[in-house]
């Protein structure tokens, strides 16, 4: 403690006092200091979180007596919008754009990133890609309601405003591809003298996987969406059947994007937790480089995989078989990842903080996700669940399951680096217990009501759903109270929290090395790496 | 990384108009290629002749050559990667309207 006053009191002022050429807002706003894009980046992500949330819980609430609140075409615009925001503005911006912003330099012994300005690009056209998603809920012919996967033929008929909300989602794809050529960059270029790639925190291996895929496959993405409006406007017959298009090639576009999507959400996640289960197990991580390479084979075989969602659209069988093949394959990488976690724990000293306690559920949770993924990845199986609720489940406990609780666990993690204060540990615990205790009442519910038959989708149901959905229902309300539960404690303990020490939880990668918060440059002398990152023996 | 980087040569200008020659020669065969109707097979002769030609801009005039082995690895697999998409996508078309 001695040392970290005095090494704080000779240190350089944070990053937040920093002078630069702007004042007040406008030094945010137009800051090309990649700490401050990741906190504007934190702040507008968990914002379009809150919306989002706050649009499931309404769809939950008309599920407990449907058309009491809430109209179909309401019911239809909300799953849309719902889909939308939590897709494209929180899970997939989510950790690379904020917390991946924030430290990726930071853990490689760099002062920023490679191209700070396009950086600051990046956050504007997140930005304006999200005010026109809101916008387009209110304007034109009313709020979208094709689903978030856009599916041709019904969005290029219908009448509500899809292609102003695919304009958005177009900006949003170029912001997460300037993020990742950003980052590419980057770990090429900027590493310390010293950082071999081996010698790299796994978060930036997983970063740098992601960011391959966010290159990759976002421009599929933008022009897919682009054909839908296109088509919209001039109605070429690309995927519309009765001017001779092909309504599958529009859903292998699609998916050939919206697949390996989902590993630019997980993979980040899985970065997190890599970087935590070796500090609060004070050992030195098992098995680096199968981590390492788990990440860019999961990115790799993730692009192989997208026919899995269209089991049942009319795609060749050959296809089909391929597809379920393949999809089994995709589950090694990620089984090698979870045996190493937990024998990285193995024999470790335990220290039961929050972050751990995230990550630990991060992988309960996960494995859930992935084991029923095995199942509806299943082709025969598939036959019967798919459309149903049971997918509905599955994706909340991979995507809010798996990401967003390896998200919060990095939020914990690091929230005293990014602030210089630290959260009230008691309350963190009671927050994440009430959020895995609604969580699992919410979703799990979700895959017994598609055994049994329950489409998704749907505004209204058969009477034997009925208990099963109000359980569910209640479930999102125990949810929402953690949520508040945890954000309220981030939010009050950035006024009330002790002062956080240089490195509170006995961490060895480079971010703890400097003070809490970091000064605008990071480093003041550049560090020389002489070894790998976790080293505890 | 550095000491090898400085060891290989620079890429001259010969080299460059060498490569924009065959670059030019490339498209020649693109457009020749469009003019045999060869339906369906025409797009795969495009794709490789593309594909060439890309891998000629990338290795010399974006100077791939002289990147340490790691970015060339990396650039294999993203090629890969949209070669496999492109061959599953069109094998499934291909089958669906046979
Ligand atoms: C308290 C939080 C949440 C609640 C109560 C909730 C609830 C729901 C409900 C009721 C549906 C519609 C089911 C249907 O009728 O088919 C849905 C769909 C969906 N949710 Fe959530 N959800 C929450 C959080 C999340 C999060 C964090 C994500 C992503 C990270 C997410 C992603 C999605 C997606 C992609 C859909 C599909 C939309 C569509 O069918 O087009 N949700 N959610
Ligand atoms: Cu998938």
């Amino acid at each position: 403690m001695v040392m970290d006053n005095e090494a704080a009191m000779k240190a350089p002022v944070s990053f937040y006092g920093e002078e630069g050429r702007f004042k007040g807002i406008f030094s945010w706003i137009f800051s090309t200091n990649h700490k401050r894009i990741g906190i504007m980046y934190l702040v507008a992500i968990l914002t379009f979180f809150s919306i989002g949330v706050i649009l499931g819980i309404l769809m939950r609430i008309n599920l407990i007596s449907p058309g009491k609140f809430i109209s179909e075409r309401t019911y239809n615009s909300l799953f849309t919008i719902h889909g939308v925001i939590q897709i494209f503005l929180f899970i997939i911006p989510g950790i690379p754009a904020s917390l991946g912003n924030f430290f990726l330099p930071i853990l490689i012994g760099s002062r920023d990133v490679a191209f700070p300005r396009i950086n600051l690009m990046s956050w504007w056209f997140y930005m304006i890609g999200g005010a026109i998603v809101i916008l387009s809920i209110f304007t034109g012919g009313g709020a979208p309601d094709t689903g978030w996967t856009f599916y041709a033929p019904y969005s290029i008929r219908t009448t509500a405003n899809v292609s102003l909300a695919l304009v958005g989602v177009i900006f949003l794809g170029f912001s997460s591809i300037f993020t990742g050529l950003n980052f590419i960059t980057t770990i090429h270029r900027l590493r310390a003298p010293g950082m071999t790639f081996f010698r790299m925190p796994l978060f930036c291996w997983s970063l740098y996987a992601t960011a391959w895929t966010q290159v990759l496959a976002t421009p599929v993405l933008a022009i897919t969406l682009l054909l839908i409006i296109l088509e919209r406007a001039f109605a070429i017959g690309f995927f519309e059947p009765t001017l001779g298009g092909d309504p599958i090639l529009y859903e292998h576009m699609f998916w050939i994007y919206s697949h390996p999507a989902v590993y630019i959400m997980i993979l980040p996640a899985m970065g997190i937790v890599t970087e935590i289960f070796p500090v609060f197990a004070k050992r030195t991580i098992f098995g680096y480089k199968a981590i390492a390479f788990s990440s860019l084979s999961i990115a790799f075989f993730g692009y192989l995989v997208w026919g899995h969602h269209m089991f049942t659209s009319g795609m060749s069988d050959t296809a089909r078989v391929i597809f379920s093949l393949i999809t089994f394959m995709v589950a090694v990488p990620t089984g090698v990842k979870v045996f190493n976690w937990i024998a990285t724990l193995y024999k470790g000293s335990i220290q039961l903080d929050s972050p751990l306690i995230y990550s630990l559920t991060f992988i309960f949770l996960f494995s859930i996700a992935g084991l029923s993924g095995l199942i509806i990845g299943t082709l025969s199986l598939n036959l019967y669940l798919h459309g149903t609720y049971f997918i509905v489940g599955h994706f909340h406990y991979t995507m809010f399951g798996g990401a967003g609780f390896g998200f919060f666990a990095g939020l914990h993690y690091w929230y005293p680096k990014m602030t210089g204060r630290m959260y009230n540990e008691k309350t963190a615990k009671i927050a994440w217990l009430t959020i895995f205790i609604g969580f699992n009442i919410l979703y799990f519910t979700m895959f017994i009501l598609g055994l049994e038959g329950m489409p998704r989708r749907y505004f209204q149901y058969q009477p034997q759903f009925r208990t099963n959905h109000i359980i569910s229902t209640v479930g999102s309300w125990i949810l929402a109270a953690g949520l508040i539960l945890m954000f309220g404690n981030f939010i009050r303990s950035l006024f009330r929290g002790e002062k956080a020490p240089m490195n509170p939880w006995g961490g060895k990668t480079l971010e703890w090395t400097i003070p809490s918060p970091p000064p605008a440059e990071n480093f003041e002398k550049i560090p020389v790496i002489e070894h790998g990152p976790y080293k505890y023996e | 990384m550095t000491e090898k980087e400085s060891q290989v040569q620079a890429i001259g200008p010969k080299a460059y108009i060498v490569v924009w020659l065959c670059l030019l020669a490339l498209t020649a065969t693109t457009v020749t290629v469009a003019r045999l109707h060869l339906t369906a097979y025409a797009v795969i002769a495009s794709i490789f002749i593309a594909t060439a030609k890309a891998a000629l801009v990338v290795t010399f005039f974006m100077h791939l050559r002289r990147e340490p082995w790691i970015l060339k690895i990396m650039l294999f697999l993203a090629l890969l990667a949209l070669t496999l998409i492109v061959l599953l996508t069109f094998s499934d078309v291909w089958i669906r309207y046979k």
